[in-house]
């Protein structure tokens, strides 16, 4: 099992997750995060006076699925979330020890 | 006695009061999100104070039996006499307690307006100290000379129509005797080596806040008349007019200074407009009114530039807002006065009488100078006594915690 985890442009998060959920992926976790990349802040000014922000919006998609559909879910993430301009994000994927289903107490990939 | 005019300033009294929490918001979505509720309560904590302290003795300081022309007496004391009879020399067809608590909205939102300087750092057992000072000491004095019957301005033919003098410029330069002393925000850009931004967390309460006093601000403007006519439709008409032009131009202005137009620029032009045409609202014609609001929007959005490069940390601008905008809009009111609008009042310099320029120019120099060296001492007094600020680490929490032990958000 692995956890796919992509920071993406808040506006792409609509497009991803139609593809996610065509792939028929179990469940995906989404959450409003700040951050700077390659992208670094933006300025912004209030009555004249103009501030430098460094941390950005965007949103981060977590999803835990079995070895085989990850490249899958990278593959349609990156083809969804890409604009071509910096910005648009990263994907990390991780190895997942243990799922448990708190329900049930169903583990491994059942519980996914 | 008339039952319409007695309803319209009713009527009118409500929406001045709305105005206070009006500007809670106006002034808490400015602010970062740990200091929203202390800003708010600086406001809205005005209605309790000042509404107390003004039956007590502050109607009476302010509009009570004059004395020399500078003060009233304590004849009305807990308002005693101040009931159901019309007091002739303000109103003759309503309540003398109804012309009371109209007036109380006004010495309520007054001192409100300062807490936009010192907002993000001030200590708030000083701060309630201070406002029933200045109150007392500043506000009720300058409102019997310019509104109260015999005060010295009032009889030198000073115009002021709702405010711009006793209410705008008054609580504009208290904020700078404020700043002054109390100095900037921990981190603030204006000084040195800034290294925090202060963004506010909130534009939409901004923008809310601004459409609550707009709205209030009829029942300041249009409510002076103190009758239900043609003055009242003529002044709320010019407090309309000023603030779509000073909209208009603020937010014309950072476009073409800084490229964007933004929606604090239009709340601040908004509000602007409406300081400035506060004074001049019974006394000049829709188009002058539209003149008045083009060049307060301008004149106060350069006034708001210049402070980084002046030094002070004016938080919420109030200097560049409520005394630079005061100040237009009384000085304009000694050129576009009219008595085609209300005969009542006087010309101006347009109208043939040169002389009201200067006499508008008196009022503003004098209320400068009261209200900055008064401000400046208990400001002083306070600092070495109480002391002003919160702690470093106290303002880095937010005042919100701090000061109130409770949050504005929570997950």
């Amino acid at each position: 099992m692995k956890k796919v985890e992509a920071i993406i442009q808040p506006f792409k998060l609509e497009p991803v997750k139609e593809a996610l959920h065509a792939l028929s992926v179990q469940g995906m976790t989404v959450t409003e995060v700040k951050g700077f990349g390659v992208q670094k802040g933006i300025r912004e000014v209030y009555r004249g006076m103009e501030y430098q922000v460094d941390f950005l919006p965007k949103v981060k998609i977590e999803v835990v699925a079995p070895d085989e559909k990850v490249k899958a879910i990278v593959d349609a993430i990156v083809a969804k979330a890409r604009t071509g301009r910096i910005g648009d994000g990263k994907i990390f994927v991780y190895p997942v020890a243990e799922v448990i289903r708190i329900r049930t107490g169903e583990t491994g990939e059942t519980a996914v | 006695m008339n039952a319409a005019d007695t309803a319209f300033v009713l009527i009118s009294a409500a929406l001045v009061m709305l105005m206070t929490p009006g500007l809670a918001l106006f002034y808490g979505g400015m602010v970062r999100s740990k200091n929203v509720l202390g800003t708010i309560l600086q406001n809205f904590i005005m209605l309790g104070l000042v509404g107390v302290l003004w039956a007590i003795y502050g109607y009476s300081m302010a509009f009570g039996p004059d004395v020399a022309g500078v003060i009233g007496n304590l004849d009305w004391l807990g308002l005693a006499g101040v009931g159901g009879e019309p007091f002739k020399a303000y109103s003759e067809t309503i309540p003398h307690q109804t012309f009371m608590i109209y007036q109380a909205m006004f010495a309520i939102i007054t001192p409100a307006l300062i807490t936009g300087a010192w907002a993000e750092r001030m200590k708030f057992s000083t701060f309630l100290v201070f406002m029933a000072l200045w109150s007392t000491i500043v506000y009720n004095p300058v409102a019997h000379w310019v509104w109260g019957d015999g005060g010295w301005l009032k009889t030198l033919g000073a115009l002021d129509f709702a405010g711009g003098t006793v209410v705008h410029i008054n609580a504009g330069i208290a904020a700078l005797a404020a700043v002054l002393v109390m100095g900037p925000r921990k981190g603030y850009a204006g000084y040195g080596n800034g290294v925090e931004a202060f963004i506010p967390h909130n534009l939409p309460m901004t923008v809310l806040g601004a459409g609550l006093l707009w709205f209030g601000w009829f029942g300041f403007n249009a409510g002076s008349a103190l009758a239900a006519g043609t003055l009242a439709s003529s002044a709320f008409t010019a407090t309309h007019l000023g603030a779509c032009a000073a909209t208009l131009s603020w937010v014309g202005a950072e476009w073409v200074h800084r490229g964007k137009p933004t929606t604090l620029g239009a709340a601040s032009g908004a509000v602007a407009g409406l300081v400035a045409i506060t004074p001049a609202a019974g006394y000049v014609g829709p188009m002058s009114a539209i003149i008045i609001g083009l060049v307060a929007g301008v004149v106060c959005y350069l006034a708001v530039l210049v402070k980084p490069k002046l030094g002070y940390d004016d938080s919420l601008d109030v200097v560049g807002v409520h005394c630079v905008g005061g100040i237009v809009g009384a000085l304009l009111t000694g050129l576009f006065a009219t008595k085609l609008v209300n005969a009542a009042g006087g010309d101006g310099l347009f109208f043939g009488n040169p002389g009201q320029l200067g006499i508008q120019a008196i009022a503003v120099g004098v209320t400068l100078i009261y209200s900055f060296v008064v401000s400046y001492i208990l400001f002083k007094i306070l600092d070495a006594t109480m002391g002003l600020r919160v702690t470093a680490e106290e303002e880095v929490a937010g005042l919100d915690i701090s000061e109130h032990q409770e949050t504005g958000y929570s997950i």
